[in-house]
């Protein structure tokens, strides 16, 4: 469905991404896992058109995005999450949530989004920014689940959150995968990640240094704590 | 007669209804450049300009096509707005990632070049501008008569203003516009085409203004100096607001054109200092302006 190739990415003189490979196939659950700095981050953005300046190839489905804006790239079906989560404080909950527009037939609809996440329609009137964390966390997840994108970027959805939050994402990220969408997730929170991910690819300085599958976790502990640095 | 405070009362009223058409024209006008300061980061020194441009394609309407001002009313903001539209694309939309300054000299000088073309070609002592007919004449209120055209002026203002804020607070296109204005990457990557909906911002300020000017030429003569003579005061106007607050923009506007009305009669020497003394006190006690949003 995604296949990376090659991807370098630079902000202003910083070369950030050195030769980025990788591929997420349909119905895939996978992460991006290293420390920080690693160029997590900045492989979301440059799928999404969001760095200054990329090369190399990013192929989704028959389409070549590097060389598209943001607007064309999402319109293919991809959605995007923020780390920041990028609710809007001068819209409500509800305006959040509908402000995406939607690109194509088979994303959630409202009653669906609001049986997810109960929280939003008590509180739908309110300012976005006015919500908890946790809150504005699933309001982020909820608002690109609408749009009928069938690749979502998350970026690290569980920074900040308390465990019983974390929990309740969890169980969203599942939905989501047996609901048929394909997440790619940037996750520092290496249990969190190990609960809900088929593959890890492991970046380190701009690049992929290894790739391990969900079901090869405990054979490879060890690396896995090397790499992380825990 | 009824004194007010030792004021005549029709010398109080008259000023006080000179204040709220002044208003009008402030908060049009600081409306259309806080919507594109929020959007575009520019501040629209050009807005002057587009503001007697809108007048004077009023006139010409009358003039060159026999188009009265019903007329000119709906197609001079269309026709200024597609100059805006041109400027956008042309010039301005090469300057988002720059500092400030640039935007700020582009349209100053553009301001400048428009302005200076009218000089030329129209000289700058101002032409006429008939009232339509069908608003000439005043109205007595009892305590004052009421030239139909100024109140035609004040309810029409009020509309555009009322009109612009639903537009914004109210709908899907206001909601992407609100969103745009804190994180138009995002807004962009949720496929939303963002360069187009600052085209259409800055196409709408303009035509506001270009509004405001067919409104004005009746009661302003039609000159090339228009735009300039109101644009200091509506920059003051949009401080004192707070940048980006649309109805701090509305409130403000009209409530100076009234402040420096009540000026005239009681301490005509401040007239035309009283908002700059207003903007330092705001500023000092708020520096955000009093409906900004302090980030």
């Amino acid at each position: 469905m995604l296949e990376v190739k090659n991807l370098h990415a630079w902000y202003g003189e910083s070369h950030i991404l050195h030769g980025v490979d990788f591929e997420v196939h349909e119905g895939e659950v996978v992460t991006l896992i290293g420390r920080n700095g690693a160029g997590k981050t900045t492989t979301l953005k440059a799928i999404m058109g969001l760095v200054p300046r990329r090369e190399g190839s990013i192929r989704f489905q028959s389409h070549e995005l590097v060389g598209l804006r943001p607007d064309e790239i999402a319109r293919l079906g991809i959605a995007f999450c923020p780390e920041e989560r990028g609710i809007f404080a001068s819209l409500s909950v509800s305006e959040n949530l509908l402000l995406p527009p939607v690109i194509a037939q088979g994303g959630l609809d409202i009653p669906t989004i609001y049986t997810l996440f109960p929280n939003l329609k008590e509180r739908a009137k309110s300012q976005g920014t006015k919500l908890s964390g946790g809150e504005q966390q699933m309001l982020a997840i909820a608002r690109i689940l609408r749009t009928g994108a069938r690749l979502l970027l998350l970026d690290e959805p569980t920074e900040g959150l308390a465990p019983v939050i974390v929990q309740q994402i969890k169980r969203t990220i599942q939905e989501i995968k047996e609901r048929g969408f394909t997440v790619l997730l940037v996750e520092q929170n290496f249990r969190f990640a190990s609960g809900v991910a088929d593959r890890h690819y492991v970046m380190e300085n701009g690049r992929i240094i290894d790739m391990i599958p969900n079901a090869m976790i405990a054979a490879n502990m060890q690396k896995l704590h090397e790499y992380l640095g825990v | 007669m009824i004194t007010i405070l030792g004021v005549p009362g029709p010398l109080l009223f008259g000023q006080l209804l000179l204040g709220l058409i002044n208003g009008a024209f402030y908060a049009m006008l600081s409306l259309g450049l806080s919507v594109i300061f929020g959007l575009l980061n520019i501040i629209n020194f050009a807005h002057g300009a587009l503001f007697m441009m809108g007048a004077f394609v009023a006139w010409m309407l009358l003039n060159y096509l026999g188009l009265g001002y019903w007329w000119a009313l709906v197609l001079s903001p269309l026709i200024v707005g597609i100059f805006g539209l041109i400027l956008e694309r042309t010039l301005i939309k090469h300057l988002y990632k720059l500092d400030h300054l640039y935007g700020l000299l582009l349209t100053f000088g553009l301001a400048l070049v428009i302005e200076g073309l009218f000089r030329n070609k129209y000289g700058s002592s101002g032409m006429p501008y008939q009232i339509p007919p069908e608003l000439e004449g005043a109205t007595n209120l009892g305590f004052m008569f009421l030239p139909n055209y100024r109140g035609w002026v004040v309810f029409a203002a009020l509309i555009a203003c009322l009109g612009t804020w639903l537009l914004i607070e109210k709908t899907k296109l206001g909601a992407l516009l609100r969103a745009a204005t804190e994180n138009a990457p995002l807004v962009q990557a949720f496929g939303v085409n963002v360069p187009r909906l600052v085209t259409l911002t800055y196409a709408g300020g303009v035509a506001l203004a270009a509004f405001a000017g067919v409104l004005a030429a009746p009661i302003y003569s039609v000159n090339p100096n228009m735009g300039s003579n109101f644009i200091n005061t509506v920059f003051a106007v949009v401080v004192i607001g707070g940048m980006g607050s649309i109805m701090g923009s509305i409130v403000t506007g009209f409530s100076l054109g009234v402040i420096e009305g009540l000026t005239k009669v009681f301490y005509p020497q401040a007239s035309e200092t009283v908002i700059f003394v207003v903007m330092a006190i705001v500023l000092l006690a708020r520096p955000a302006g009093l409906f900004g949003r302090t980030a």
